[in-house]
């Protein structure tokens, strides 16, 4: 046998080693061996309930004499395994030292022809008009594993085909398999027990305790990890194929939290927010709210022409008359704790080359609940420290902004995406100031800009926030952007180019991070290109007394996150 | 000759006189066997019960004093003991008689096991179709309470148990151990997979629980009153003690019979001890140990080796009853409870009859047999609806098959036996229904599928 490092054992897969983790059971076990082993019920983030009996497989262990406790061997001198009788499966079954599983004997394979075979008999024919498909482990098992053609005669079991579960997710018993995993995920992870079964054998049915719906702000989750069709998401149902959608990795700008999503996008349009796994952060999971972040991408509202005091213009038009105003000094500037960290660096550039007299940034609270919505719902705030935009936590209102404008110690303001109306800035102000704004959609702060940027939705650029856990993560173009829009970087580059005409503007993030990471220790050596995909955690503990208002969630906890902090520094 | 009984369980219970009251029960001598354990420490009990070798009673005849042992004694968490009144497995009533006409003993019997095992609290089990048992056991209970055999330092030993009776749910499933801890907790009866959840380590509330039939806890009274290494002599090695069998179906005297393990032949059993077939009858099939058990066929023989080498070759009517013997023949004494059919009976209908008891009970929490128990009930039926196939017979074995060892629990077996058992051994039978043609309503214009 292999030498056993640190918690990692040998077990045999097919006769072949390998080392895993000890802890993990055989499906795990079999994946890390580069193999699949079929499954439905069973869920890397649920309990192990063993229903579906698809991960059914032969396993035996090596056999000792009782007596002596010597090895027993075989004739060609190799220990033998005592095989159990029965299959196991394996989603129950831990990895034990020197374990040997066979994933594809005859018995096995006869275990799984018989468990689809099963599977079918009562399944509708519906795939045609079936949302799961193209995307349905019973669909592609069946392929895999299936016996091709039907035995069963008989008349199919008739169960209730549109049920409302609650005001997101649609139930289809018939298509049910009865996992269980969407029960599982109401009590163990949404803490929200309110899915049963009724009836029993074959009859049994997937339903809502009485007088209850299924309306937590994670009933989606169940719809992504249902394996079939029976739950579908009342928003995305009957609307796309799934195998036109092309898959982009983005972040959820919902919190700090930084949930990790994946935006399924057709010919420009995005029709489905849905959470990509990241075991440090989200795990498999996210909430409904950060599934309709999408929506205001095709709002009629965009913002699509750069503009001086309302005429259309080219950017480096709006770049150099932006430069102009702002060359006049007493400039307050306005960052964004939704701006990426390339944004924000970029931003702290400009304010740096007008010796900007203040720079804020707008703050946004709400209730955390405790699992993956923080209470800072700005999803870069650490990104804003990082790049030194800001020193301090903001605040909600900018009352001193608006003192200095009162008393003319501003004369000009330069926002980046934020609506300064709505932050306690009349419009009676900021008509006495100049305005530079840049925005994504058309709100008071817009129309009253002197010389305005469209920017692009965190869906049309790429680039990274800072969690809550100083997590750099990154975001990338799911969907082209208005014809004609630069990407912000691009704008706030050239801005900083006719500020600084010895800076060259950076065309990407690339360069941007060639900057940064010479210009700011804790960035050092950072490159984008090549975060791990769970995400590069940053060092923060420069800023660990700073009274983040983030309490407990899924995957951060501010108690221990401080001195996890400190570990990274060492 | 007819074989005399051996009544050790049953001894008073059907004689005239003999209430169900804690005075009548005392004054045949009930509660000396507590009294007499409490002299003893919990571990000599526990070796007495080794000693024994008394095997579960309840279907599977796993050794009680082996289960005992499993009990994980240092996890710290409190001991539960359970006593399982579920008796739903179809042909089986013996539980019944003792829980209505001498509750006492049970209640003396499981409170010597619940001393013996370290439990904290002990339950009864019953089954929903019990309601007048389960009356029965809460008034005994009362009344043991009150007599000090029950309850808060019991008799004065330091020792304190209380025995609560729960009203099961309904559900054959609710008598697979697992099933039933889920359901005694206010849970589906879903049987837990195994491992991890063996009730010995992680039962009752994810505590250390023993799991016992009403007739095993009934014995370990005997088994005190005698001793362990007495008690083993009665009957045969791998089935001592006594047994109580249940006769139903086709014979004169059907009813519940008290034998020493091994003492008499399946034989025996019908043609004498239970008068035999009703007149002009021929025995066709016995189903030995409740529905789950595979059928044995009465012009089939019986050859092969039994554990300890000896040759065997018998008749249906030389199999001796006891646990080894109806492995060795491929079924199973199970419950004990043996279903007589005779040449009356259509095997097709009597399987179809069988597995819509099946479907109708699986729990549905496992594929194989959620889905199996149906697709055989739904075939099984449409065959005695004048609709049956050529290939049924082996589409039939088949199903059957993609069941048995699959499953989370051991209903997987129990519902797939008696079809593989009926189709094999029957085959003719179920062929020749391929051939009649019948009307697919009943004589009342039923839909029969
Ligand atoms: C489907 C199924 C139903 C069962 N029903 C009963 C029952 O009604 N009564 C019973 O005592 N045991 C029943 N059992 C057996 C129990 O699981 C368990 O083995 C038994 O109660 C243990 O007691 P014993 O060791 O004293 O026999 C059933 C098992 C299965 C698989
Ligand atoms: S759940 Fe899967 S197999 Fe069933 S109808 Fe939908 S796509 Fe087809
Ligand atoms: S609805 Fe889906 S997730 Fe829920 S039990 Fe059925 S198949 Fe499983
Ligand atoms: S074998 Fe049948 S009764 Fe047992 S858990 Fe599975 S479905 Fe339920
Ligand atoms: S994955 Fe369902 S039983 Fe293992």
């Amino acid at each position: 046998m292999k030498e056993p490092e640190n918690n990692f054992i040998s077990v045999f897969i097919d006769e072949e080693e390998i080392l895993v983790p000890s802890g993990i059971n055989m499906v795990e076990a079999t994946r890390l061996a580069g193999k699949e082993m079929p499954h439905y019920c069973y869920h890397q983030k649920l309990s192990v309930t063993g229903n579906c009996r698809m991960c059914l497989m032969e396993y035996g262990m090596p056999l000792t004499d009782r007596a002596t406790g010597e090895p027993i061997l075989d004739r060609r001198g190799m220990q033998k395994i005592g095989w159990l009788p029965r299959p196991a499966i394996a989603c129950a079954t831990k990895a034990l030292p020197g374990i040997h599983i066979r994933t594809d004997s005859e018995l096995v394979r006869e275990c799984r022809n018989g468990v689809m075979e099963f599977l079918l008999i009562n399944h509708p024919l519906d795939c045609p008009i079936c949302d799961q498909a193209g995307e349905c482990s019973l669909q592609e098992y069946a392929s895999d594993y299936g016996r091709g053609y039907s035995r069963f005669v008989e008349n199919k079991n008739v169960k209730p085909k549109r049920t409302r579960l609650g005001p997101r997710v649609m139930l289809d018993d018939e298509r049910c398999i009865l996992c269980s995993r969407c029960i599982r995920f109401c009590k163990e992870i949404a803490k929200d027990d309110v899915l049963g079964f009724i009836d029993r054998g074959s009859y049994s049915t997937l339903t809502c305790f009485p007088g209850r719906s299924l309306e937590n702000n994670y009933s989606l989750n169940t719809v992504d990890i249902c394996p079939v069709g029976a739950l579908t998401s009342i928003d995305f149902r009957f609307k796309m194929r799934v195998w036109f959608l092309k898959e982009t990795a983005s972040i959820c700008t919902e919190s700090s939290v930084g949930v990790n999503t994946l935006a399924g996008c057709r010919e420009g349009k995005i029709y489905r927010i849905t959470p990509r796994r990241n075991d440090e952060v989200n795990d498999t999971w996210m909430p409904d709210s950060g599934r309709i972040l999408h929506n205001p991408v095709d709002s009629d509202d965009r913002l699509v022409h750069y503009t001086i005091d309302g005429k259309h213009t080219l950017v480096e038009e709006a770049a150099k008359k932006a430069a102009d105003i702002l060359s006049k000094g007493a400039v307050a500037v306005v960052g964004s704790g939704r701006a990426s960290v390339e944004e924000q660096y970029l931003l702290r550039k400009i304010a740096s080359a007008v010796n900007a007299v203040s720079v804020s940034l707008v703050s946004r609270t709400g209730e955390g609940d405790g699992l993956l919505i923080s209470a800072d719902r700005n999803p870069n705030v650490r990104g804003a420290l990082l790049t030194g935009l800001i020193e301090q936590l903001p605040h909600a209102n900018l009352t001193n902004l608006a003192t200095d404008v009162e008393t003319g110690k501003v004369k000009t303001i330069l926002s980046l995406g934020e609506d300064l109306t709505q932050c306690g800035l009349g419009r009676d102000l900021l008509e006495k100031s100049n305005l530079i704004y840049f925005g994504t959609h058309c709100n008071e702060t817009g129309e009253v800009a002197h010389v305005l940027f469209p920017t692009l939705t965190v869906f049309e650029k790429s680039g990274s926030f800072l969690n809550q856990q100083f997590r750099l993560q990154t975001f990338h173009t799911a969907v082209p952007g208005p014809a004609g829009i630069r990407p912000d970087i691009d704008s706030l580059g050239k801005l900083l180019h006719c500020l600084d005409p010895e800076t060259i503007p950076p065309s990407n993030t690339v360069d941007i991070w060639a900057s940064m990471s010479s210009g700011i220790p804790q960035f050092a050596g950072v490159s984008v290109e090549n975060i791990p995909k769970t995400g590069l955690l940053i060092d923060g503990s420069q800023w660990a007394q700073l009274p983040f208002i983030e309490g407990k969630s899924l995957h951060y906890d501010p108690a221990t996150q401080q001195s996890e902090a400190m570990n990274i520094s060492k | 000759m007819i074989p005399a009984e051996q009544r050790v369980i049953l001894k008073y219970l059907d004689e005239p006189g003999y209430t169900n009251d804690i005075e009548c029960y005392i004054r045949h001598g009930g509660y000396e066997m507590l009294r007499k354990a409490f002299t003893m420490n919990p571990e000599e009990i526990c070796h007495e019960v080794e000693l024994s070798a008394l095997r579960g009673r309840g279907g599977a005849g796993f050794p009680a004093g082996m289960k005992w042992k499993f009990l994980d004694r240092k996890s710290g968490k409190p001991i539960y003991l359970i006593c399982n009144a579920d008796e739903s497995e179809p042909g089986t009533f013996k539980d019944r008689q003792i829980i209505h006409k001498d509750p006492h003993q049970l209640i003396e019997g499981m409170m010597i096991a619940a001393y013996a095992t370290g439990t904290k609290l002990a339950f009864i089990y019953i089954r929903e179709e019990f309601p007048q048992g389960a009356n029965i056991l809460e008034k005994a209970i009362e009344e043991a309470q009150a007599s000090n055999f029950v309850g808060s330092n019991i008799l004065g030993s330091g020792y304190s148990c209380d025995i609560i009776v729960h009203r099961g749910a309904g559900a054959y499933i609710c008598g697979e151990e697992t099933g039933l801890i889920e359901s005694l907790e206010g849970k589906r009866p879903y049987p837990r997979i195994k491992p991890p959840y063996f009730p010995a380590v992680l039962g009752l509330y994810q505590c250390p629980t023993i799991v016992n039939n009403v007739e095993t806890l009934c014995n370990i009274k005997h088994i005190i009153e005698i001793g362990g290494e007495d008690y083993s002599h009665i009957g045969v090695p791998g089935a001592t003690g006594t047994r109580i069998w249940c006769v139903s179906g086709h014979v004169l005297k059907p009813g519940y019979y008290e034998f020493a393990g091994g003492a008499i032949t399946l034989g025996e059993l019908i043609y004498e001890v239970c008068g035999g077939m009703r007149p002009g009858r021929r025995l066709k099939a016995v189903i030995p140990g409740g529905s789950s058990a595979k059928i044995l066929r009465a012009d089939e023989r019986y050859e092969g080796h039994l554990r300890d080498g000896t040759a065997f070759d018998w008749g249906i009517d030389d199999i001796p009853l006891d646990f080894d013997s109806f492995m060795a023949v491929g079924t199973m004494s199970g419950s004990a409870g043996v279903i007589v059919m005779d040449d009356t009976v259509d095997m097709v209908q009597a399987l179809a009859n069988l597995n819509a008891f099946y479907a109708h009970e699986s729990c549905g929490q496992c594929t194989p047999c959620r889905e199996g128990s149906l697709w055989m009930k739904k075939v099984s039926t449409r065959m005695c609806n004048g609709k049956a196939r050529a290939e049924d017979v082996d589409l039939l074995a088949s199903i059957s098959k993609q069941i048995e060892g699959r499953t989370i629990c051991a209903f997987g077996e129990a519902c797939s036996w008696p079809t593989q058992s009926f189709v094999s051994k029957f085959k003719e039978e179920f062929a020749a229904k391929a051939s009649e043609t019948r009307s697919s309503t009943d004589n009342n214009g039923n839909r029969l599928i």
